[in-house]
């Protein structure tokens, strides 16, 4: 293949990850950004996500697509569930103290993993696509007419992956309309700014926390379920999205929905194709040490607000 | 001035006896558990300096653990050293790192420095496994019996690991125990308790959390090296994230801020541990468990409870 479509390839690669990145960093984001508390234990409510998209296609039969539309509804209600229950029987009596919250997320984090491990067991198990036809992509060519079209071997993509990009585009608006535009996200910004006073106009901020904190993890399950049947579904899988999630937020900035956005169309495109011509390991040792420059150099950014 | 207390270091003076005696006590199971817990004990120990006494949360030390092991191991791989300089290596690598780390790091405060120390030990873990033909990455490489003679002492014999790990494992505690009563590390739990007062007070604070972190990084990476040469592995694992979540656990579990706190909280861990898996595969939720119920119930761990209630004066 010329260098062409192979970027082109490399570049549909990147924006389905950076799609569901940005779906998994967004929910991280909001968690910070109203509740002032870094959840360690969000890839795990990723990974939770995948797992239980790969139980519900498995236990309801019929066409993918069932249990696929049932998974989409189900994980990310399940996992919001539990990850409001952490909040409300760990991260509330801690008194969401920065350094007692990460302590308590590593935790939950091992309780979570392990547990699936216990449950689920070992294996990467695959799940089928709701539907997955291959779109053959044209490229052209000087040939002996002049230039002309030409189907290139292995030069494609799927349906499927479309789906991906479009949907989690649709559930970015959609987060971002409920947080600009409805009477949930004003007092969800009147938590974030002032709880002390949203409490004494009587919003019930405990029960604010606990719903944002489930929302972040609903949003993570809801970007595993769309990977899952491009992936597998696995215990170990939550590290790399919690990784990512957390350099996209901190690059995008905390808190800020549209950086986190931009954050990871940037990463993840880049990250894509980066780790298509070069090795992934050492896109990700950039990644790493930019996220590490960026809170050095540009703490104004994010915590530096909290903390000067 | 107070007339110095005895009891402290009759404590470590006794903890240190009774560790010998055990060799000779224990069953061999056990007496072969031991140097283990030692050595990561000492890890605990120079981790606890940042977080005990500095009150420096840092998610990345092992960075400089595996700088200690990689600095030892591939010197004695690579280079043909022999164990002494090649220990040496391994300190000044860990003493390096946790100079510029800490450097970069401790412009950030809070959150953003576990942040921070985090990615950098991730950088660094991908960095060992980029390098995986000198590392081989998570496989790891043994180190020959032949190259861990030590002054003609062979570490890899059982007495001689157990007794090189306790003699590592004293000079570490009453080098700590010594640190902590000496003017600096009472300006180390200044910062701890409060950072602008100690700032007002006329201490360079910058400058003795710089000097906390290299202390703290070179005892973690003695660890490191230690590690490498009496159980004759390094591997990339050690500079994994997990690595550096478990001397946290440790210390929080034993008792931040108390000399042999890093040392009950490896050793109830380990047994833990041990316990746990003998019924399971999943042995990391009881460390999930561990580190929950610790924030939630007991935030002074095991040491720093008894202190607080029974015996005021434990170190």
């Amino acid at each position: 293949m010329d260098f062409g479509p192979y970027l082109i390839l490399a570049s549909i690669e990147g924006a389905v990850q950076a799609a569901v990145l940005a779906l998994t960093a967004v929910g991280l984001s909001l968690v910070f950004g109203v509740m002032r508390v870094v959840n360690v234990a969000h890839g795990e409510f990723y990974m939770i996500g995948a797992v239980l998209a790969w139980w519900v296609s498995t236990s309801v039969g019929g066409h993918p697509a069932v249990g696929f539309i049932a998974a989409l509804v189900l994980a990310p209600l399940v996992a919001g569930a539990l990850a409001a229950l952490c909040d409300f029987l760990i991260l509330r009596r801690v008194d969401y103290d920065p350094e007692s919250t990460i302590v308590a997320t590593i935790g939950l984090l091992y309780i979570i993993q392990q547990t699936t491990l216990m449950t689920y067991g070992p294996d990467a198990r695959p799940i089928e696509p709701p539907f997955n036809e291959r779109i053959a992509l044209p490229w052209v060519q000087y040939g002996e007419n002049g230039l002309e079209w030409y189907y290139p071997w292995g030069f494609g993509t799927t349906t499927y992956k479309l789906f991906v990009i479009v949907a989690a585009i649709l559930l970015l608006v959609g987060v971002w309309a409920v947080l600009a535009r409805t009477r949930i996200g004003m007092i969800l910004r009147a938590s974030q700014l002032d709880p002390d006073m949203a409490r004494a106009f009587g919003v019930n901020v405990d029960r604010v926390y606990a719903l944002v904190f489930g929302a972040g993890a609903a949003l993570a399950a809801l970007a595993a379920v769309l990977i899952a049947p491009i992936q597998q579904a696995h215990y170990l899988m939550g590290g790399d999205p919690l990784l990512l999630s957390f350099i996209v937020v901190i690059i995008g900035g905390l808190g800020s929905v549209a950086g986190t956005v931009v954050a990871a169309v940037l990463i993840g495109m880049s990250d894509g194709v980066i780790s298509m011509f070069f090795s992934p390991t050492l896109a990700k040792i950039i990644a790493t040490m930019l996220v590490a420059f960026v809170l050095i150099f540009r703490p104004q950014g994010i915590f530096g607000k909290r903390v000067a | 001035m107070k007339r110095e207390d005895w009891r402290p270091w009759a404590l470590h003076g006794g903890l240190v006896a009774t560790l010998a005696l055990l060799y000779f006590v224990l069953p061999p199971y056990h007496a072969g558990v031991l140097p283990r817990v030692m050595v990561l004990s000492v890890y605990a120990m120079g981790y606890n300096i940042l977080f005990g006494y500095t009150g420096l949360l840092s998610l990345g030390h092992a960075m400089f653990f595996s700088a200690g092991m990689y600095g030892l191991g591939l010197t004695i791989q690579h280079l043909d050293f022999t164990p002494a300089p090649a220990f040496l290596v391994g300190l000044i690598a860990a003493t390096l790192l946790a100079a510029i780390v800490g450097a970069l790091a401790l412009r950030t405060v809070g959150v953003a420095f576990m942040i921070v120390t985090l990615m950098f030990a991730q950088s660094g873990f991908l960095a060992a496994l980029y390098f995986g033909e000198y590392t081989r990455g998570d496989e790891g490489f043994a180190i020959q019996q032949a190259d861990r003679v030590l002054w003609g002492v062979d570490l890899s014999n059982e007495t001689n690991r157990f007794f090189a790990a306790l003699i590592l494992f004293a000079i570490t505690l009453f080098t700590i125990a010594f640190v902590v009563r000496s003017a600096f590390g009472r300006a180390l739990v200044a910062i701890r308790e409060n950072e602008a007062r100690a700032e007002m007070l006329g201490y360079n604070v910058t400058r003795l959390k710089l000097q906390a972190m290299i202390l703290s990084g070179l005892i973690a990476g003695a660890g490191g090296a230690a590690y490498a040469l009496l159980f004759g592995y390094a591997g990339a694992t050690f500079a994994s994230v997990q690595y550096s979540i478990l001397p946290l656990l440790w210390v929080l579990l034993g008792g931040a801020g108390t000399t042999i706190g890093p040392f009950v909280g490896a050793l109830f861990m380990f047994y833990l541990i041990d316990f746990s898996s003998e019924f399971t595969d999943a042995y990391l939720l009881v460390a999930g468990l561990a580190l929950v119920l610790l924030t939630l119930f007991a935030r002074a761990g095991i040491v720093g409870e008894l202190r607080r209630r029974v015996w005021g004066w434990l170190p």
